[in-house]
């Protein structure tokens, strides 16, 4: 009994397990889902089922959550096929510096440039370049994120895919690091 | 419009009694009821035909309270005894509030939320807040004539924890039900929404009184969507008045002013703004006490020059939830202008300069947030009939929730613009062996210092059973409901045994704070303690009896005859128990149908989500 809520994520929206997702079809499954189970549609019902209306709702705002954006999306299908990542659920990224023993000295090396971009551009209060990297950050995240549809849907070779999600996490990290630079740069 | 096609589970075709629930806005300056009569929003008027009610509470030495219009002139003649705009206190201590010095008021040094000392005690803002309700539901329930089922209680989105747990327990302080706390922007969205058919992305630009919220929302058949909120909890049309009054003050040159004139330059400061957003230039003449005269004349465009710096601070904000939206502001198809304060001209020129379009101001500012809550307390009260419009609200949290870590560090647990109900779930485990208690403490906001953030409580685990250091897993799970409240809950993982926690507030009040006060009401607001946790007690009952019945009769297949028949012995017991005045035994009843009603319900959640889906997958086809 109750399938729907235990099943995956992919399972839960009707999706099939894989990267490539359309979106829409995913958002209108997040609403129709929603619909059923959001507090709001069991306000006038007893506690009880609203309890329960709120677990069902509980666990379709973190299946979207999860599958809504690429990192956590690649982080739950490794995770779904036994390559564990330690975040535990839905967008829980890593906090602190990204490295694993496999990663190439290159990115290392990568990671360190942005970082020193981005401190920059932050000492000096550079709003256009901070927006100048965030810019060229998304484009780059849009190139990892094609190159894990690649590995992930077509090649399977999870291996390389969690290579990529570790170099998206670091991404990821640094976008939220620049906006918050700009945000507070802002007043 | 093209609107969701789906019933509320069990929905009845059948016509059944209207409940009667309302919308509230409570305002800084200015507090509306409204409700849906025959179909249509409307908000609820005085005899002399007005809605907006000051929110202005006099407390009389005589030990009378006056509320709205009829505390107006208390503010000249007793000062420290008549509140405005109490909304800015609500969740805050002393030294979060800005321009103190120039309020009348007596404060008490107390630790969290601040008080007031006034002729009838010490007092709350949410007790305060909950004498604006208690008049707030009582014009309603003359106007509707009968007891209110519940009510949608309005807050900033920008809103914290603190303040929407103070909001809430002011509510149930003047006795009414909540059905749900509404973001303001968000009721403006449905009331705009629903009226013009819209579909997009919207922006909702709120200058209230004493707050700014801006709000994006994605607009889809019937769906109102928030990707974004972001604000500024003490900025509002109150900060416009507090330039006008600096600059009087400062031209006049008269000495320091007593509280009595400090309140009537502030009164001025007001009406002279007000007029500037219709007329190119006004007097600001004001007679004081002490017997000086203040005569000065303001033009328009010095006005705007003054309080420029206040329209830009709005900016921010705007550039963060677009950010956070991951839009720019030529997505924006339209921008909904609510609050007393965007009549302003200027605040008008600066919105449509930022969007490069003309801000939509078809709607009366003062109203539009009244009116979508009311029309959501309708829908949640469950009056809405097969063939209404239906729509679905899906809101988001405007700050992150983070917990201390080592080094005064937030860790954030749940991340700003989640969209809601969200529960996350961490992890923690004990550094010394046999350790049986551990202590957290939860903030809100952005920064990362603890320090910068606004520290929501501290609580304690306790009944950690003792294990070596390290060893026991214990998961605390954090829950955010569709209110944008904060519960906290937690177990340990290898034995499964539950940790009790005790949750200190830190600008709120203890649930026996608000037990206590709700007994002090009893004899004011003429009701009866006992007899209202009676009442609740039926109406859980006459709830669950309904929804049993109506289950019963559409999915009743579901069921073998063993277990058909236990539930119509429970349902029967309960019926019986619920005529009575027993409230205890009662509860006793509602918690043995609910146990036994459990699994069908189950299994009833689990058939309407595969239809629903089932419906979804056809339509993409």
């Amino acid at each position: 009994m109750a399938v729907d809520f235990t099943a995956d994520y992919f399972a839960l929206f009707g999706l099939p397990r894989r990267f490539g997702i359309d979106e829409a079809v995913l958002d209108r499954a997040w609403h129709t889902l929603q619909a059923e189970v959001h507090p709001d549609r069991h306000a006038s019902r007893p506690d009880s089922e609203r309890r329960r209306a709120m677990q069902g709702a509980l666990r379709v705002n973190e299946a979207y959550g999860t599958l809504k954006k690429a990192l956590p999306r690649a982080q739950y299908l490794l995770e779904l096929a036994g390559f564990g990542h330690g975040h535990g659920h839905g967008l829980e990224l890593g906090h602190g510096a990204v490295a694993s023993s496999t990663m190439a000295p290159e990115f290392l090396i990568e990671q360190m440039q942005w970082r020193e971009a981005v401190a920059e551009a932050r000492a000096v209060g550079d709003v256009a370049a901070l927006e100048r990297l965030a810019q060229r950050l998304r484009a780059h995240a849009g190139e990892m994120t094609t190159r894990l549809a690649a590995q992930i849907d077509e090649r399977r070779d999870l291996e390389a895919a969690a290579d990529t999600v570790h170099r998206l996490m670091f991404l990821d990290k640094l976008r939220r690091e620049i906006d918050d630079a700009l945000a507070a740069l802002d007043g | 419009m093209a609107l969701l096609q789906i019933a509320e589970p069990g929905l009845s075709t059948a016509p059944h009694q209207h409940r009667l629930a309302v919308g509230i806005d409570l305002g800084t300056t200015n507090s509306l009821v409204a409700t849906v009569k025959n179909g249509i929003a409307v908000c609820l008027v005085d005899e002399q035909g007005r809605a907006l009610v000051p929110s202005v509470v006099h407390y009389r030495g005589d030990g009378g309270v006056d509320i709205g219009v009829a505390a107006l002139g208390a503010r000249l003649e007793d000062p420290k005894n008549t509140i405005v705009s109490v909304k800015r206190f609500m969740g805050r201590g002393l030294t979060d509030v800005t321009h103190i010095e120039a309020m009348p008021y007596v404060f008490e040094e107390t630790p969290g939320m601040l008080r007031l000392r006034t002729v009838r005690g010490s007092k709350s803002p949410v007790e305060i807040s909950a004498d604006i309700l208690r008049a707030l539901r009582a014009r309603a329930e003359a106007s509707l004539g009968g007891e209110l089922t519940g009510a949608v209680i309005t807050v900033p989105a920008y809103f914290d924890d603190a303040q929407r747990q103070a909001t809430k327990d002011a509510a149930r302080l003047a006795g009414l039900h909540v059905l749900r706390l509404l973001n303001e922007p968000t009721a403006a969205a449905v009331a705009y929404g629903l009226d013009n058919a819209a579909e997009g992305v919207y922006a909702v630009y709120d200058l209230g009184g004493g707050t700014f919220d801006l709000s994006i929302l994605k607009l889809t058949r019937g769906v109102f969507e928030v990707l974004a909120t972001n604000g500024d909890a003490a900025l509002g049309g109150d900060d416009f008045d507090h330039r006008l009054y600096c600059w009087a003050l400062d031209q006049s040159r008269i000495a320091p002013p007593s509280a009595e004139d400090a309140r009537r330059m502030q009164m001025k400061a007001r009406a002279v703004k007000e007029l500037l957003s219709v007329s190119e230039e006004a007097p600001f003449r004001v007679r004081l006490a002490s017997n000086e005269e203040v005569d000065l004349n303001i033009g328009r465009e010095t006005f705007f020059e003054m309080t420029r710096p206040l329209v830009q601070k709005t900016l921010a904000p705007i550039r963060r939830a677009l950010r956070d939206a991951g839009l720019v502001a030529q997505d924006i198809k339209g921008v909904v202008m609510v609050g007393g304060a965007t009549r302003m001209p200027h605040v008008l020129r600066a919105v449509a300069e930022f969007f490069g379009q003309a801000p939509l101001t078809n709607l009366d500012p003062d109203k539009v947030v009244a009116l979508g809550a009311a029309m959501q307390a309708n829908a949640l009260a469950g009056n809405r009939r097969a063939g209404d419009d239906d729509w679905l609200l899906l809101d988001v949290i405007p700050l992150s929730l983070g917990l201390e870590t080592m080094g005064g560090l937030s860790e954030k647990i749940v991340p700003r613009n989640a969209t809601l109900p969200i529960a996350r779930a961490q992890e923690f485990t004990t550094f010394k062996d046999g350790q049986t208690a551990m202590a957290f403490h939860v903030v809100q906001g952005e920064r990362e210092l603890v320090a910068d953030c606004r520290s929501l409580a501290r609580f304690e685990l306790r009944g950690i059973p003792p294990m070596v250091a390290g060893a026991a897993r214990i998961r605390v799970t954090f829950q955010v409901d569709a209110d944008g409240l904060l519960s906290v809950s937690a177990r340990e993982a290898s034995t499964g045994v539950e940790t009790s926690i005790t949750v200190k507030p830190s600008y709120g009040l203890t649930d026996d704070e608000i037990a206590d006060m709700l007994r002090a009401g009893i004899d004011r607001a003429g009701d009866d303690f006992a007899v209202r946790a009676l009442r609740e007690q039926q109406l859980e009952a006459e709830r669950l009896l309904e929804a049993t019945a109506r289950a019963l009769e559409t999915d009743g297949e579901l069921l073998g005859t063993t277990e058909r028949a236990a539930i119509e012995h429970e349902a029967a017991k309960l019926k019986a128990l619920a005529a009575g005045g027993d409230a205890p035994a009662i509860g006793a009843g509602i918690a043995a149908l609910a146990r036994i009603t459990d699994a069908f319900a189950a299994r009833r959640m689990d058939r309407s989500i595969r239809s629903a889906l089932a419906g979804h997958k056809i339509e993409e086809l």
